[in-house]
């Protein structure tokens, strides 16, 4: 990186306070899946070059011998820098999600991160637009918060559900802005400004997001923090985008803590209105 | 009753091992990697140091876990 954008980044870092999840402080906003590389050095790539903190993975049956053929995820990145997030994608009921997450923890501290209880909570019952279950979501975090986990569910933007699972103490919520892997981008800003007015915990706002813009929208209404992965899996330029995102999340959160300008329906007049020369 | 071989479950998977294999046994000979998997044995997590201590028997089941990319 050369010394013009360093000092860039100095003077942004600045402002960026640390997000504290669960009592535990990243220095990143940007949150990263590890799904859909082309290659493990792509992901790793990706991933080093968007300075993210945390990154989440699925939990899955191990491939013996016979069946491997390339290295994994777990050499690939370092488990000292960066924090797991463990994720019950793919289950269906909330029976299925507890136990994926009690696999997740138990998978954290083989990386050695001991005092790592966080799940991002995945309910899914639909196969077509991956919308979460909110009824599973709430049996599933109740039980695991109760196991002493720092759950962080998934959601539909329902500021109701949302608030719920704030008062029985999930360490965020994560409301989607369009469905998983569809780069639809933001479609439900109105419920995610109601569930950011309203909430006491982090929100992060996941799934759906398609490029660098987006991301910077989703700080600017206040968000804590955006999850995303095939923003960067499935650009042109994976490491591209990854470096891109970096800076429009910390972008949105500054300009977010700047406090934007009013919207006026008329114009407003940035040269002086008096001491106009006219033509005589 | 084969006297010789247990079948054993591992992913969903049949495998005849020799009666005295252990749980470390198993793994070790299908490669798995110790340090980088988490196993239920008959729906219940095993701490990696148990491993050489359960004595595989007939009809036992398997689940061996790890991360993969996704999330």
């Amino acid at each position: 990186m050369h010394k013009k954008t360093q000092s860039l980044s100095i003077e942004l870092y600045k402002h960026n306070t640390p997000l504290i999840l669960a009592g535990k402080s990243f220095t990143s906003r940007l949150m990263l899946g590890t799904g859909k590389y082309k290659s493990l050095q792509e992901a790793k790539d990706s991933i080093y070059i968007s300075d993210t903190s945390i990154v989440t993975v699925a939990i899955r049956r191990a491939q013996h011998a016979k069946q491997l053929g390339k290295s994994n995820l777990i050499d690939a990145l370092d488990w000292d820098k960066i924090w797991l997030l463990p994720n019950t994608a793919g289950c269906k009921t909330a029976e299925e999600a507890i136990r994926v997450a009690i696999l997740g923890r138990e998978m954290a501290k083989r990386l050695g991160q001991v005092d790592n209880n966080f799940v991002k909570l995945e309910v899914i019952p639909d196969p077509k637009y991956l919308l979460p279950d909110p009824i599973g979501t709430l049996k599933a975090a109740e039980y695991l918060i109760k196991r002493n986990f720092a759950v962080l569910p998934y959601i539909n933007a329902d500021p109701i559900l949302a608030k719920q699972l704030e008062n029985i103490g999930c360490a965020s919520v994560m409301p989607l802005a369009s469905p998983i892997g569809s780069g639809q981008g933001l479609q439900n800003t109105m419920n995610l400004n109601i569930i950011i007015e309203n909430a006491e915990i982090p929100v992060i706002v996941d799934a759906g997001i398609g490029t660098a813009s987006e991301a910077a929208k989703v700080m600017e209404l206040g968000a804590s923090a955006v999850l995303l992965n095939t923003a960067v899996a499935n650009a042109c330029s994976p490491c591209l985008m990854a470096e891109s995102m970096k800076f429009s999340v910390l972008s949105g959160r500054i300009a977010y803590l700047a406090g934007r300008m009013q919207k006026t329906y008329t114009a407003q007049s940035s040269s002086p209105v008096e001491g106009i020369s006219y033509i005589q | 009753m084969n006297i010789l071989y247990n079948t054993i479950f591992v992913n969903g998977e049949a495998f005849n091992c020799s009666r005295t294999m252990s749980l470390y046994d198993l793994l070790i000979y299908l490669g798995f990697q110790i340090g980088s998997i988490v196993v239920e044995y008959n729906k219940e997590i095993i701490n990696s140091n148990q491993f050489s201590n359960i004595v595989l028997v007939d009809r036992d089941r398997l689940e061996v876990i790890t991360i993969v990319g996704g999330g």
